[in-house]
Parts: structure tokens; C-alpha cells; sequence
């Protein structure tokens, strides 16, 4: 009886999936209520979750909860600890979630809500978690080894140097296509400003207060953070009502550019203790915080989806980045469907927490699932906004002009009508002058999530809400963007090392200080560019920033793949083997186009060699004129840039498809690397918590 | 209910680090014993470290390697 009961339960909810799956794809009227999309993710999660992963667990990766994990045979009371499931689930969750599967949506709306939504779900299923679950299960059953060890240890030293490579490039870009996007977000507005300078001293307090005023008591200081930083948020409208401290605040969005770079420099090189720790719990908190609010605001208000299922812009002549939806829908969105990055959190970070192997189904691919999810709230707040206003936000001044009339003509002649007066009053509701060409997808999710609280918090507090909203993604994207220099400048301190092996000490200053130079330059060079283009960084950026993600994610599936096949269960390789086919097609497709495409909005090199020729010929106006040599080198160094990831990308992969032959041709392979079993002895004693 | 709001409680001061110290602790003595017979591990018998020292470590140890990502 109960047996039939359980059949009957998930034949509903995969009927229910199904059909609001397809209530999405096949609906062309007005509009849609998001609560569709809410089903159709959790209905396809529970499935995926409960027959998928189930599946993968038991069947491919055969876990065994009697094996002792690193956590239980290497505990040392600090980093490596068996720790209760839900515990490492928050820590996990709050290390792979940043702010991309917020921004990669926001953007991927341009081709209507419709092909990102169906990218986030299935890639994710089946896609993202299995790469994180599975890196999970292969770097717990290998001392919580990291991608790149493994990489070099099963394939041969060219699979390590190469995403030792690949994970330095990917934080190069990524930084800079952060520091935009906050740039974006602050620029000409002091009270974003304000806010989002607000939250370095608050940080470096809490730092001093968990540090030497009252050592180890993190609550204490998280709750003060916690305060002071909603108080920034009213100080922030202080500032921006009083006309004297309003100019302190108000500036362009190279001065601010430069700031950030500062901002960079000195976190990377200040102690961690007095701003990088302190910064990631407060933007832990706001993150959980906000993101909660934000799914019990969706599923309280059910808002209806005013974008278009397709908008015309499919065709690659988008105005927010340019290029078809094939491939580009599935570069555009990489967090949130799947993302390298995860890989190395999932490889080195989190297994030296896990208790048992059997929970690394809901840590691996659980943790993804609700990073979709998050996604998915971020395509609905994306498109609650009225497309015409949507695409005012996002379109650069170099994409609809420059001008507010302009801009709203061009925006209306594609059929998506919105006014000056409508621009007008939005801006004024959240307390900015402007909201035209705020691109990077920070301002338009915020103006969403703001309407959203606003309508299930408030209505007079949008404002408010507005630079809530920009405070919380700033705070954590600079999180990214301090964590990530400090990373990369070790990074750089171990390869220099090999050198001249003084460079390697951490804490040599001459070392630390020349290191965190040349990885500020490196991504500051492409905030800098992305600063000055007007037609607007992200363009460029975001789809770099895709291409390496996605290169990322495709060494992480060949190294899984390799042992799988490596592990004589050929069989089972497509589990990993399909969703790095597909990365390989559409990154080889995305980074093939943006190199010789003859689109100058989509090639490098096209868009090279055009401005060239109008440099050449005076038909360039001034201002242009004079930054053109730097856009020219710069789509130049982008197109040469992108020709090295694909390469890497084939080489790694062909690495992995010459030991898989060799292995098979019964040829000497490296060995697998696995440690031995040791039996648990947590399954008894039962001292997990 | 009383219960169910300590264990919250708990699963909140256990996710933040705010017992990191009462986990070392309890790891300290735990595993004090089978160190005290290794020659190699003599500054251990000193005793447990003082909880500002070892924050400081934990604080260090913790933001050392990848630990956020996009």
C-alpha cells in the first residue's frame, strides 16, 4: 500500500512538472504567473534529487557509508572535521553562491524568459550537480585533494598545469566583470555610494571586534555588522538629500574604477582578519537574508512575467551583449546552471567537512539545486519589469544613444514601449537620478527586487528597498572581488616560487606587494576598458567571463570522466561524458564566433580592425577617437585571450581522451590515486554532533 | 519547543564558528591523549591554546585557499 502511495506521489509531481514545464514553453499570451516557473523548478529538482542523484549515488559512484572520509581519519579539530550534513550544506551553499546566478540571468532575459529558464533547470539537473557532486565524491575519497592536484595526479602534469592556468585566467576576468557591475551600480549616485564605501569600515569594526575586543565571539559581532550596514542604507539617503556630502559622493565611473582597484589592493594585502573575514560574514548573512525574503516575496505576490517567452533578439542582434541564442544563452548563464568555479570548492574545501559518503548527494548536488534555484528568482525579478524598462536599464548609451529621448524611441521601435516620464518617475521612486544604461544586471534585479519587497513590504519604502538591494549584491560581489585577489596573488606566489623560491613565502612583504600588484593590474586593465567602452564592458566582459567558467566546468567533467573510465566503468562515463560534450560544443561555438565573426559586435577581431579603419579614415567622433588605440588593443588582447581558453579547453580534453584510449587499449595509465579504505568509525560511535 | 529553539540555536552558532572554540576544545581533549605518547607533538602538552589564540588561528587557517567563488 504504501508502496503504490509513493508511486502515485511522484507520478503527481512529475505530472505537475511536466506541465507547468510546459505551461511555460508553450504559453504566447499577455503574461505568465512566475508561479509556474516556482512548480516547474521544484517539481523537477524533487525528481531529479530523488531518482538522479539517488541513482548516480548508489549505482555510479557507488558511495559507502561505512568508508572513514578525510574529515574523520585526518581530524584535526580546524579545518578537516566530520561535521553534521546540514552544516556543511550551509557552508558549501554559501562558498559556490556569489553573485553570478544572479547577474547571468538578469542578462540571458534579453532573449525573452523562456530559453534561460530552461537552460538553468535541465543544465542544472543535469549538468551542475552532477560536476559538483561528483568532484565532491572524487576529492573526498582523495584527501580532499584540489581539481588542480587531481587534475595532474590522474590525467598527467598538462591536465594540472592546465586548470592551474584556467583558474587563474577565470579570477582575472571574473574580478573585473564584478568590479563593473558595482561600478555600474554606483556611479553618478551618491547614495549607492555612500552605502557600498559604508560597508569597508563596518567590515574592518566587526574585524576589530571578533579579533581583539571580544576574540572569538562571532554572533556578537555579526549582529553588530548586520545593524550598522541597514543603517548605512538610511545614511545612504542622508547623504543623498544633503547637497554638500551629496558631491563627496558623486562621481564618475572611472574615479570609481579607481577606487575599487585601491579597494582591491589594499584587501589583498591588509591581514584577513581586519577586512576579508569579517566582509564574507556579513555578506554570508545578507546573502541567506535576502535571498529568503526574496523566494517569500515571489511565492506571497505569485508577480506575473511581463517579458515575452522570445523576444526577437534570439537572432544575435540583442542589445545587451551581442551574439544568437545558440550558443550564447548557455555562456551568458554558467552560475546557476553549471559553473567551474564550483569545482573547486567542491574539490579541497568541502570534503574536509564531510562525515559520511552518503552526504555528498544532498551536499553536492543538493547545494546546486538551491544555487538554481536562485537563479530561476533571479530570471523572475528579471522579467516582472516591464521588457521596455528593462531593456532602458540595460542597453549602454553606445547600443540605444545617449540621450533619454533617444534611448526610449530606439527601445519602443522594438516593441517594447516605455517612456521618458515612466524612466522619470522609476528613478525617482528608488532614489536615483537616472536608471538609463545601468548595465551589468546589478540595477535591474535590484529595481525588481525592490517593486517586489515594495509590493509585499511596503510600498513607500522602495527607495529603500532599491539601495537594499544594491548594498546586498555589492557586498558580496566585493567579497568575491577581495577573496579572489588574495587567491590569485597566491596563486602567483606559488608559480613565481618556482623561480626564485623566496617568492613563495606568504608573508614576505616585497613578494606580497609585487604579487597583489600584478594581479590588481591584470583585472583592473579590464575594468579600465570596461569603464571607458562606451558601449559598455559587459559586452566583452561577461561573455570572457562565461567561456572560462565553462572551461572550468569542462576540466572538472574531463578529470570525472577520466576516472570513471579510468575506474572501468565505461558505462556509466556519460553521466559526466554528455554534459562536457555539450560545454565543449558551446564554448568551442561561442569562443569560434568571437573570434571570426564578421559582426563587430560580436567579433574581436571584426570590431578590431573596424575601428581601425575608421581611426584611419576621421570618421570617429573626438571623444572616440581618443580612446580607440585602447579598444583596439584591448578587442585585440580579448580575441587572442579567447583563442587561449578554447585552446586549453582542447588540449585538457584530448589529454583525457588519450589516457581513456590508452587505458582501454590495456596501455600503462597514470594509477588511480584513491586512498585505501579505512572503516568508519563515526557509524557507531555516532560522535557527528 | 524549548528544545527545538536550542537546537536552531545551536545549528546557528555552529554554522557562523561562534563554538569554534568549544569544538576545539572538546577535539583538544579528545585527542590529548593519544598525542601525549608521540615524542614529535611536545608543545601540545602545554595545554589547550587560550581562545584568542586560537581564533587567530582558526581565523587564518580558514580564509587560506579558495573559499569563495562567483
Amino acid at each position: 500500500m504504501h508502496k503504490f502511495l509513493n508511486i502515485f506521489i511522484w507520478l503527481f509531481i512529475a505530472m505537475l512538472g511536466a506541465s507547468a514545464v510546459g505551461g511555460i514553453a508553450i504559453n504566447r499570451g499577455e503574461s505568465i504567473n512566475s508561479l509556474w516557473f516556482i512548480t516547474a523548478a521544484l517539481c523537477i529538482y524533487a525528481i531529479s534529487y530523488r531518482f538522479y542523484a539517488s541513482w548516480i549515488a548508489t549505482s555510479v559512484l557507488v558511495v559507502d557509508k561505512t568508508r572513514a572520509t578525510p574529515a574523520e581519519r585526518l581530524d584535526n579539530g580546524r579545518d578537516f572535521m566530520p561535521t553534521h550534513k546540514w552544516v556543511v550544506f550551509g557552508h558549501h551553499f554559501a562558498a559556490i553562491a556569489g553573485p553570478g546566478p544572479l547577474i547571468g540571468p538578469t542578462l540571458a532575459a534579453q532573449f525573452g524568459y523562456l530559453p534561460g529558464t530552461l537552460w538553468i533547470l535541465f543544465g542544472a539537473v543535469l549538468g551542475g550537480c552532477v560536476q559538483d557532486m561528483v568532484t565532491l565524491f572524487l576529492s573526498s575519497r582523495r584527501d580532499a585533494k584540489s581539481l588542480g592536484q587531481m587534475a595532474k595526479d590522474e590525467l598527467g602534469p598538462l591536465g594540472g598545469t592546465a586548470a592551474l592556468t584556467a583558474t587563474f585566467a577565470i579570477m582575472i576576468i571574473l574580478i573585473a566583470v564584478l568590479g563593473l557591475v558595482v561600478v555600474n551600480a554606483m556611479k553618478h549616485s551618491p547614495w549607492a555610494t555612500f552605502t557600498v564605501s559604508a560597508t569597508i569600515p563596518i567590515a574592518m569594526l566587526v574585524g576589530f571586534y571578533m579579533r581583539h575586543f571580544r576574540p572569538g565571539q562571532v554572533l556578537e559581532a555579526s549582529i553588530l555588522g548586520v545593524v550598522l550596514l541597514l543603517l548605512s542604507v538610511l545614511g545612504g539617503r542622508f547623504v543623498d538629500e544633503n547637497e554638500t556630502l551629496r558631491h563627496l559622493f558623486d562621481h564618475e565611473g572611472l574615479t570609481l574604477a579607481w577606487s575599487i582597484m585601491a579597494y582591491g589592493f589594499a584587501a589583498a594585502i591588509l591581514p584577513v582578519w581586519l577586512l576579508l573575514a569579517p566582509r564574507d560574514y556579513l555578506s554570508t548573512y545578507m546573502k541567506i537574508g535576502t535571498i529568503t525574503l526574496l523566494a517569500i516575496a515571489i511565492i506571497c505576490l505569485q508577480p506575473a512575467i511581463k517579458m515575452p517567452a522570445l523576444t526577437q533578439f534570439i537572432d544575435g542582434t540583442g542589445p545587451i551583449f551581442s551574439g544568437k541564442l545558440f550558443p550564447f544563452v548557455f555562456i551568458t548563464i554558467a552560475c546557476g546552471a553549471i559553473s567551474g568555479f564550483h569545482a573547486l570548492i567542491a574539490s579541497g574545501t568541502t570534503p574536509k567537512l564531510l562525515s559520511n559518503e552518503t552526504d555528498i548527494r544532498l551536499i553536492g548536488y543538493g547545494g546546486m539545486l538551491l544555487e538554481s534555484f536562485v537563479a530561476i528568482m533571479a530570471m523572475i525579478a528579471a522579467t516582472v519589469l516591464d521588457p521596455g524598462v528593462y531593456f532602458a536599464i540595460n542597453s549602454s548609451a553606445g547600443v540605444v544613444g545617449a540621450e533619454a529621448v533617444d534611448a526610449v524611441a530606439k527601445i519602443s521601435s522594438w516593441g517594447y514601449p516605455v517612456t521618458v516620464e515612466q524612466m522619470q518617475t522609476l528613478a525617482h521612486q528608488m532614489g536615483e537620478t537616472t536608471l538609463f544604461a545601468r548595465t551589468g544586471g546589478a540595477p535591474s534585479l535590484a529595481v525588481g527586487m525592490a517593486s517586489l519587497f515594495g509590493s509585499a513590504f511596503g510600498e513607500h519604502l522602495l527607495a529603500l528597498w532599491y539601495h537594499f538591494a544594491i548594498m546586498f549584491e555589492a557586498i558580496f560581489i566585493l567579497t568575491t572581488l577581495d577573496a579572489g585577489t588574495r587567491v590569485g596573488r597566491f596563486m602567483l606566489q606559488d608559480i613565481l616560487s618556482n623561480i626564485w623560491p623566496k617568492m613563495g613565502e606568504t608573508s614576505w612583504t616585497p613578494s606580497v606587494i609585487l604579487t597583489s600588484a600584478i594581479v590588481v593590474s591584470g583585472w583592473g586593465y579590464f575594468l579600465y576598458i570596461g569603464v571607458i567602452d562606451p558601449n559598455g564592458g559587459v559586452n566583452i566582459l561577461w561573455p570572457l567571463f562565461g567561456i572560462a567558467n565553462q572551461m572550468l566546468a569542462a576540466i572538472a567533467l574531463s578529470v570525472a570522466t577520466g576516472i570513471l573510465v579510468k575506474s572501468d566503468k565505461l558505462h556509466y562515463a556519460w553521466i559526466t561524458g554528455l554534459p562536457l560534450l555539450w560545454l565543449i560544443t558551446i564554448t568551442s561555438t561561442a569562443a569560434w564566433q568571437k573570434i571570426t565573426s564578421d559582426n563587430i559586435r560580436l567579433g574581436f577581431f571584426s570590431a578590431a580592425n573596424d575601428l581601425t579603419e575608421k581611426l584611419a579614415n576621421g570618421s570617429l567622433p573626438a571623444a572616440k577617437a581618443a580612446i580607440a588605440p585602447q579598444l583596439i588593443l584591448n578587442l585585440q588582447i580579448d580575441g587572442w585571450i579567447t583563442l587561449c581558453f578554447v585552446s586549453l579547453l582542447w588540449v585538457i580534453v584530448l589529454d583525457m581522451v588519450r589516457v581513456c584510449y590508452k587505458h582501454l587499449a590495456g596501455q600503462v595509465v597514470p594509477p588511480l590515486t584513491e586512498s585505501a579504505h579505512i572503516p568508519s568509525r563515526l557509524v557507531e560511535e555516532w560522535i557527528r554532533d | 519547543m524549548h528544545s527545538t529553539l536550542n537546537k536552531i540555536w545551536q545549528i546557528i552558532r555552529r554554522l557562523s564558528g561562534d563554538d569554534a572554540y568549544e569544538r576545539y576544545l572538546k577535539n583538544y581533549a579528545h585527542y590529548h591523549h593519544q598525542e601525549t605518547h608521540q615524542s614529535d607533538a611536545p608543545s601540545h602538552c602545554a595545554g589547550p591554546l587560550s581562545k584568542a589564540a586560537f581564533f587567530k588561528q582558526w581565523q587564518d587557517e580558514k580564509w587560506n585557499g579558495i573559499k569563495r567563488c562567483c
